[in-house]
């Protein structure tokens, strides 16, 4: 399965994931109407110091820990994708203690979401890997994971 | 210092309306013209430390940024204008030779512009390069001169060491230290992915790309920097360095600030030192040493590495190339004087050299008047922008062209002529870290094969028209060649006709 990843070598922390990530789930047409003068809840996260930085988002482990710890049942993996039925969220923040990459967080309104790599919005590939200016974000299926 | 007379170049226009405040420009700019107001989410610009590299330009996801030239003008005057007056200004407030980065930007003649290439019609066929095999492939090195037999009566068929390249384009000499270490990565690369060759410049080879040995072209500059025997050992063919288009003439000076490293280690000089290359080879003074300087790189690798002379364009360049050919070279390289360069005084820049297109005639003439020219090899560089001027240089007797502005550009070098200041935002010319890390070398030798790749096609189709189906056939062929808007003198020197004759 396709997944995404990050090499740090190429990172350059430019953020500019986030604010596609932001844009392509927003549903609006255009970005700077989606999202200026907003605080943005992008499903990828830039970490790292000034020396070096690499982006985060969901690993869609094989055996997700968040699946086993959603209290509400709504966390799901299909297809290989771990995606998260935001009408049963009830906010209890228990996946975001025990995912091992911080992946998840809440959006404006306090619903967990997490990167769904695009498969749900107009984008119909991650948003985060076709912007990347230096191609640090690949989307691509590894022999480790097959 | 207190009033520096000098207005900003160009002036940072910011569509509020479009901004989201994201920062990438702030983050990404290493002249920090962009910056948030403290305390705030909105974002100021400094235009007066802006080159117009438009890395903001080009990252800004919302297309907010755009860069203009400042229409702050002083009076209007036809002899001062303003950036003489400018230079002046500069002078007066540093006491300092002023320097410039890449080709000459002034408006003097680009005669590939004012050549127009042949077609068949009727009276011959074009042919399709689609449909029709087509060969782009060149050799560089001597030709025999005849046929000879061995004592059995079969033919002799050792050939002298030769540079095989599946089209006639060559990256040309940048070395390691004024370019990074990614811009050589993504050249070797290329080179190696297209059967091309690469040039180190004088800057020695990173250990990590003796790997691409077979499609590297090392340097000996009069500096001799990183040159040892396993270097010669390592390439394809060797450089000899005696000038350049952009700096006829004068040497170099890396400045110490970029002798870090691996920049330190593959010069094979100190951290921190200056770079500093001689306008002479020292050990060239008369011509004859020239030949004991290409022998002795010939002895030193057993006679199996072609050896290049590389040289400025300049007056006597005919009779300069006619001496390089009797001194034991393989292949002469011309320089003309559009072509680039890390940092190069601006008065030389802008005024030593002749354009490459009138060496290039005069060299190809003279060699063959004086009856060497296949003693040689003519690789030109010095502004070859694109598939037709490629085309027309071989028309006008070149084997082969170099490039490299053009090499940087698909790197995403936006040509805003600072590299002098070592902080390419696009992580070519510099050797900062984190700029250096900008340059993902898988995107920067894919796009050098897709430009090569799509000249390539173009060259095939231009060739396809006149309906000549090889390099081979076509250099030399100055029947292919009309000039347009020159004098008598010109055409004389280039050797082709008026169009219309």
């Amino acid at each position: 399965m396709k997944r995404v990843y990050v090499n740090e070598a190429w990172c350059l922390g430019c953020h500019l994931c986030e604010y596609n990530c932001a844009f392509a789930n927003s549903g609006l047409q255009d970005m700077a109407t989606a999202l200026k003068g907003k605080p943005i809840y992008p499903r990828i996260h830039i970490e790292g110091s000034d020396a070096i930085t690499y982006a985060v988002s969901c690993r869609h482990c094989t055996d997700p820990i968040c699946v086993k710890s959603c209290i509400a049942g709504a966390i799901r993996k299909r297809d290989g994708v771990v995606r998260i039925d935001q009408t049963k969220c009830v906010g209890c923040l228990t996946c975001v203690l025990v995912c091992p990459y911080g992946a998840l967080s809440p959006n404006e309104n306090g619903v967990m979401q997490k990167c769904e790599l695009c498969l749900q919005n107009s984008c119909g590939e991650p948003a985060c890997v076709t912007g990347c200016p230096n191609r640090a974000i690949v989307y691509e299926e590894r022999e480790e994971d097959a | 210092m207190g009033v520096e007379y000098l207005t900003p170049e160009y002036e940072v226009i910011r569509n509020e309306n479009r901004c989201i405040a994201c920062g990438v420009c702030v983050r990404q700019c290493a002249n920090e013209v962009h910056a948030f107001l403290e305390g705030t989410e909105k974002i100021i610009s400094d235009d007066a430390k802006c080159v117009d590299c438009q890395r903001c330009v080009s990252l800004c996801p919302t297309h907010a940024l755009k860069i203009v030239k400042n229409d702050c003008r002083l009076r209007e005057n036809a002899n001062w204008d303003n950036d003489t007056i400018r230079e002046v200004y500069k002078q007066a407030n540093s006491g300092g030779v002023l320097l410039s980065s890449m080709g000459n930007p002034k408006p003097l003649p680009v005669y590939w512009d004012k050549i127009l290439i042949n077609a068949s019609q009727v009276t011959n066929p074009p042919i399709d390069p689609l449909r029709e095999p087509m060969e782009t492939r060149v050799f560089l090195g001597k030709r025999p001169q005849k046929v000879e037999r061995g004592a059995d009566g079969k033919l002799r068929c050792e050939l002298l060491p030769m540079i095989e390249l599946s089209m006639p384009i060559m990256f040309s000499a940048m070395s390691y230290g004024s370019i990074s270490y990614n811009a050589h990565a993504s050249l070797a690369r290329a080179a190696q992915a297209l059967g091309i060759c690469y040039n180190t410049g004088e800057g020695g080879l990173h250990e990590d790309f003796y790997a691409y040995g077979d499609n590297t072209i090392v340097q000996v500059a009069s500096g001799r920097f990183g040159v040892h025997e396993n270097y010669l050992e390592a390439a394809r063919a060797i450089e000899i360095k005696m000038g350049q288009g952009a700096k006829p003439g004068i040497g170099g000076h890396l400045p110490g600030s970029k002798i870090v490293g691996d920049v330190s280690r593959t010069r094979m000089i100190p951290e921190g030192s200056d770079a500093i290359t001689p306008a002479p080879h020292h050990d060239i003074y008369p011509i004859e040493d020239l030949r004991q300087l290409v022998f002795s790189l010939k002895d030193a690798t057993d006679y199996r590495k072609p050896v290049i002379v590389k040289v400025a364009a300049v007056h006597n360049i005919a009779a300069i190339a006619s001496g390089i050919a009797r001194s034991g070279a393989d292949v002469i390289a011309i320089d003309g004087f559009r072509g680039g360069t890390g940092a190069a005084p601006t008065r030389i820049r802008d005024n030593v050299g002749i354009p490459i297109e009138l060496a290039l005639a005069a060299v190809d003439q003279r060699l063959r008047d004086e009856g060497i020219r296949n003693d040689v090899s003519l690789v030109v560089g010095g502004s070859v922008r694109s598939a037709s001027d490629v085309v027309k240089a071989i028309a006008l007797g070149a084997d082969a062209c170099y490039i490299a502005t053009a090499a940087l550009l698909a790197l995403g070098c936006h040509l805003c002529r600072t590299c002098q200041s070592g902080k390419c935002n696009w992580g070519i010319a510099t050797q900062r870290p984190d700029l250096v890390k900008r340059l993902n070398p898988d995107v920067g030798s894919e796009r050098l094969v897709h430009l090569m790749d799509a000249w390539r096609h173009e060259i095939k189709e231009l060739m396809g028209g006149m309906g000549i189906n090889s390099v081979e056939a076509l250099r030399g062929n100055r029947l292919m060649l009309r000039g347009v808007g020159l004098t008598e003198k010109e055409l004389q020197i280039l050797g082709i006709a008026h169009a219309g004759e």
